[in-house]
C-alpha cells in the first residue's frame, strides 16, 4: 500500500485577513528554496537536520533527542520560540506532519468563519503533491484553496497541472525584475517566477501579486514588467508592502524600506495600471 | 437610591446642584427635575421585597427615577411623521431632502427618553432615500453631512441610535462615507443586516466604516424581524443595541445582578429555587408598579402629541428585564458546587450559564403583566451593559475583559447566550488595522456569527479614537478628558445626572485594569 502523504507544517493560523479574499485559515509549510534577506519567518526556510542544538535550552522540556532525531512535544511547548532563536540552520523543531485529512479536521474547527484556506510558507508548492490532496479536502467542505508562492516551480509544466487546476488562485511574490537583483536578494534567479507570472495570469489564476518595497530595489522595473507580462490586471490585486524588520535575521537588520514619498509615487503609478485594487501595506 | 427625610436635606442637595460648576445648564436642569421626581416615594410600598434586594445589590433600577413620566425608550414612527407632518409641531409633510432632515431634527428635539435625548432617530436610509434620489448624490451629500453634524453637536449623548439597511441605498452609501469622515460619536448606527438582502460590497463598506469610526454595528435582521413579526410588530435598534417595537418602545428597564444573587445564596439549589425566583418576582412587581404609575398617574400616554398623532401606540411598549454579571454568577455557582471552570472557555461553565439563563427566562415568562398585551403580557429579557456602581460585575452575558478566548471560540460562546435576549444584546470585537484593507474578512466572521445564532456583533479598530465600549460609542480622547474630571465627581450625589455613557466607559476602563 502506498504510504499516506504528509505535509510538513510549521504553523496554522485559523484567522488570517491578509492572505487573500475574506477570512481564511493560513497554513505555513516548512521548507523554502529561496533565501530572501528580508524573510520574516526564516525558521521556515530549512528542514530540521536534527543537530540537537535547540534541545538543551528548551525551558518546558518539550524538546528531546530520540534515535538521533529531535522530537517536539507540542503539548509541553509554551511557544517561547527560544529553539528558533538558537537554531543555526534557519529551521524549527516545531514542525508537525499532517495528513490532508487531519488538516481537513483543522479546517472544520475554523468553519463557518472562513471562506477558505491559503497555503503559505516556507514555499508550499515544494510539497505540491500534498497540496493537491489538501485542496481536495478544502473543496469537499465548500472552502476555496489559495496558494501563496514564490513562483519558483515552473507551473506551466505538465506535471504541475493538478496543482494549478486544484488551486483556486495564486498569491504570487514578484521580488525583483532584474535577474541579478533577484539573485542578490533571494539567492536564486527569477526566470521561472516571471514565466509563472505570465502563465498563471493568462489562466486567470492570479489573485494577488505582492511586491516588498526595499530601499535600492528597482520597483519601477517590477511594475513595468508586470504591466508588460501579466494579463487580466483588472482581476488582480497588487499589494505594495513596506519592508519591516520584524522577524528578520540580525545580519539583515540593516535593510530599509523606501521613503513614504517614493511609496506614494509607486502606489499612484500602480493605480494607473488598471489593477483590481492596489493595496499599500 | 435617593431618599430625603426632611425638606432641608432635600434643599441641601438642590443647592449642591446649583453650585456645581462641572455641570452644564442643561445637566443641572435635568438633575433638578430628577430630584423633584425622586422626592416622591417609589411606586412600591416600603415593605416590598424590592428594598432589601436593592440594598444587597441583587436588584438595580438604574436610577430611572421614582415617578416615571415618560417611557424610557421611544421609537416614533418617523415614516408617518414625514408622510403626514405634525399638527402639534405645525409641520406639513416633508417635500424634499432639506425639509425632511429639518423636520426630523425638529421632531428629535421633542422625543423624550431616560437620557432626555432621543434614543432612536429612525432608519435613516429608508426615511430619506426618496428625497436623496430626487436630490442626487452631489446635492444630498452636504445636506446629510450637516444633518449628522447637527445631531452630534446637539444630541450630546451617543445612546442616540440610527438604523441602516437591510437594503443597499444611495443614502446608506453616502452615510457610510460620511461617518468615517466626520468621526462622530452621535449617532450610534446599526446596519440591519440580512445576508439574503444586503449585498456583500455594501456590508463590507459598513465594516470598513466601523474599522475607522466604530460605526455601524451589525444586527441579525432576519432573526429580529421574524421575532417581532410574530407579535405583529416592526422593530428598530435603539440606545445601545436595544431591539424594540417600532412606533412604541420600552416603558422601563431594571435589572438583576445575577452575581450578587448567587453570592447571597446558600447553595446552587438555593439560588435556582429560592433566591433567583425571589429576585425575579420582586423585580417584576417593581417594574409593573412603575409601568402602572407611568400609564395611570403620569400624563404622558394621555396627552403627549406623539401618542395623540399616532407616532407611537401604547400597545407597542414593553418592559425590559435586564440581567448583568453572568460571568461572576457562574464562577460563584461553580465554587458553590465545588467545580472548576472558566466562563467563556470551559464547556461546563458555559453550560451552567445556559442553565441559569433558562431559569431566568422561565421565571420572567411566568410573570403576567397587565401591560404589553401584544407581546403576551411578558417582560422581555435584556442583556444590560452596565452602569455606575457595577465594579466587580461584568456587563450582561459578557466574558470578563482579559479572559476572552480566541475569536472563533468567543463567537461560538456568545451564540449560545445571545438568543436569550430578544430585546437586545451585543458583542464588540476589536480588529487591528490590517482588517481595514479586507473588510470582507470581518464580514465573513459576522456572517458565521449570525448563522450560529448571534443577534448583534460589531467591529472596531483597536487603535481608533472612537470605540464601542458597551454598546454606544465614545471617543477615547473624551474619556481621557473625563477621567481627569472624574475624581471630582465620582463620590458625589451629583454623578447620576452626568451622561451615563461616561460612567460606563470609565468603569469599564477600571475593570480592564483589574
Amino acid at each position: 500500500m502506498k504510504e499516506e502523504l504528509r505535509g510538513l507544517v510549521n504553523k496554522i493560523i485559523p484567522m488570517s485577513v491578509v492572505d487573500g479574499e475574506g477570512n481564511r485559515m493560513a497554513i505555513f509549510f516548512q521548507g523554502c528554496n529561496f533565501n530572501c534577506k528580508y524573510c520574516h519567518n526564516p525558521e521556515t526556510i530549512n528542514l530540521c537536520n536534527h543537530c540537537g542544538h535547540c534541545v538543551a535550552g528548551c525551558p518546558s522540556g518539550a524538546l528531546s533527542v530520540e534515535g538521533g532525531k529531535v522530537r517536539w512535544d507540542w503539548q509541553k511547548c509554551i511557544h517561547c520560540d527560544r529553539c528558533i532563536e538558537v537554531c543555526p540552520h534557519n529551521s524549527s523543531p516545531k514542525v508537525r506532519h499532517y495528513t490532508a485529512k487531519e488538516l481537513g479536521e483543522e479546517m472544520e474547527r475554523a468553519m463557518p468563519f472562513i471562506q477558505g484556506i491559503t497555503t503559505s510558507g516556507g514555499e508550499c508548492t515544494l510539497q505540491w503533491e500534498f497540496l493537491v490532496e489538501l485542496y481536495e479536502e478544502a473543496h469537499r467542505r465548500g472552502l476555496t484553496a489559495f496558494t501563496d508562492t514564490n513562483g519558483s516551480l515552473d507551473l506551466s509544466q505538465e506535471r504541475y497541472r493538478p496543482l494549478v487546476s486544484a488551486s483556486d488562485g495564486f498569491l504570487l511574490d514578484v521580488k525583483a525584475w532584474d535577474i541579478e537583483e533577484h539573485r542578490a536578494l533571494t539567492g536564486r534567479d527569477n526566470t521561472v517566477v516571471l514565466k509563472n507570472l505570465s502563465h498563471l495570469s493568462h489562466l486567470g489564476k492570479i489573485k494577488e501579486i505582492r511586491v516588498v518595497l526595499l530601499e535600492g530595489m528597482d520597483h519601477g522595473a517590477i511594475l513595468r514588467g508586470i504591466g508588460e507580462n501579466a494579463t487580466g490586471l483588472e482581476k488582480i490585486d497588487l499589494k505594495l508592502i513596506s519592508y519591516r524588520p520584524f522577524g528578520v535575521r540580525k545580519e539583515y537588520q540593516y535593510l530599509r524600506t523606501i521613503t513614504p514619498d517614493e511609496k506614494a509615487q509607486l502606489v499612484e503609478r500602480a493605480r494607473n495600471m488598471g489593477f483590481h485594487r492596489v493595496i499599500p501595506v | 437610591m435617593e431618599k430625603f427625610a426632611t425638606l432641608s436635606e432635600f434643599q441641601a442637595v438642590v443647592r449642591e446642584v446649583l453650585k456645581d460648576g462641572a455641570q452644564t445648564y442643561e445637566q443641572q436642569t435635568y438633575r433638578l427635575a430628577k430630584l423633584a421626581e425622586n422626592s416622591l416615594p417609589y411606586p412600591v410600598g416600603e415593605d416590598h421585597d424590592f428594598f432589601p434586594l436593592y440594598e444587597n445589590g441583587s436588584i438595580c433600577d438604574l436610577d430611572e427615577g421614582h415617578g416615571p413620566y415618560a417611557p424610557r425608550y421611544i421609537l416614533p414612527d418617523y415614516e408617518k411623521f414625514l408622510r403626514e407632518g405634525s399638527a402639534f409641531l405645525r409641520l406639513e409633510p416633508a417635500r424634499d431632502l432639506l425639509s425632511a432632515v429639518t423636520q426630523l431634527l425638529i421632531l428629535y428635539h421633542h422625543v423624550p427618553s431616560i437620557t432626555r435625548f432621543p434614543v432612536y432617530i429612525g432608519s435613516l436610509d429608508r426615511l430619506l432615500e426618496p428625497f436623496v434620489q430626487e436630490a442626487g448624490a452631489e446635492a444630498a451629500r452636504p445636506i446629510l453631512k450637516n444633518f449628522l453634524l447637527q445631531l452630534d453637536r446637539t444630541v450630546d449623548d451617543s445612546f442616540c441610535h440610527g438604523n441602516l439597511g437591510p437594503k443597499e441605498s444611495l443614502t446608506g452609501r453616502l452615510l457610510l462615507e460620511l461617518l468615517p469622515e466626520l468621526q462622530i460619536a452621535t449617532p450610534n448606527m446599526t446596519l440591519l443586516y440580512d445576508p439574503q438582502v444586503t449585498p456583500d460590497d455594501f456590508a463590507a463598506l459598513a465594516v470598513k466604516s466601523s474599522l475607522t469610526c466604530a460605526n455601524p454595528a451589525f444586527a441579525n435582521h432576519p432573526l429580529y424581524e421574524r421575532e417581532y413579526r410574530a407579535h405583529g410588530s416592526d422593530y428598530g435598534i435603539a440606545s445601545c443595541y436595544n431591539a424594540l417595537p417600532y412606533g412604541g418602545g420600552a416603558y422601563t428597564l431594571s435589572r438583576l445582578r445575577l452575581n450578587k444573587i448567587a453570592q447571597n445564596s446558600a447553595s446552587f439549589e438555593d439560588f435556582m429555587e429560592e433566591e433567583l425566583p425571589r429576585a425575579v418576582t420582586a423585580l417584576a412587581e417593581f417594574m409593573e408598579a412603575k409601568i402602572d404609575f407611568l400609564k395611570n398617574e403620569s400624563a404622558f400616554f394621555q396627552h403627549n402629541f406623539l401618542v395623540k398623532e399616532g407616532l407611537i401606540h401604547p400597545e407597542n411598549f414593553v418592559g425590559l428585564f435586564g440581567v448583568v454579571g453572568i460571568h461572576e454568577c457562574v464562577a460563584e455557582l461553580l465554587e458553590k458546587r465545588g467545580e472548576e471552570g472558566l466562563f467563556g472557555t470551559d464547556k461546563n461553565a458555559d453550560d451552567l450559564a445556559v442553565t441559569v439563563l433558562e431559569r431566568v427566562e422561565e421565571l420572567v415568562a411566568a410573570f403576567t403583566s397587565k401591560h404589553s398585551g401584544k407581546f403576551g403580557h411578558r417582560f422581555i429579557l435584556h442583556a444590560q451593559v452596565g452602569a455606575a456602581g457595577d465594579q466587580g460585575t461584568t456587563a450582561a452575558h459578557r466574558i470578563q475583559i482579559g479572559k476572552e478566548p480566541d475569536l472563533y471560540t468567543h463567537i461560538r460562546q456568545t451564540a449560545r447566550l445571545q438568543p436569550f435576549f430578544p430585546s437586545g444584546v451585543g458583542d464588540h470585537f476589536p480588529f487591528d488595522e490590517t482588517a481595514r484593507e479586507n473588510p470582507q474578512a470581518v464580514l465573513d466572521i459576522f456572517k458565521a456569527g449570525f448563522a450560529l445564532g448571534n443577534r448583534y456583533l460589531s467591529a472596531y479598530n483597536d487603535d481608533g479614537d472612537l470605540i464601542r465600549v458597551t454598546g454606544y460609542l465614545v471617543k477615547k480622547s473624551d474619556v481621557e478628558k473625563f477621567a481627569r474630571g472624574e475624581q471630582v465627581h465620582y463620590d458625589t450625589v451629583q454623578y447620576a445626572q452626568d451622561p451615563l455613557q461616561k460612567y460606563g466607559v470609565a468603569r469599564r476602563k477600571v475593570e480592564a485594569v483589574e
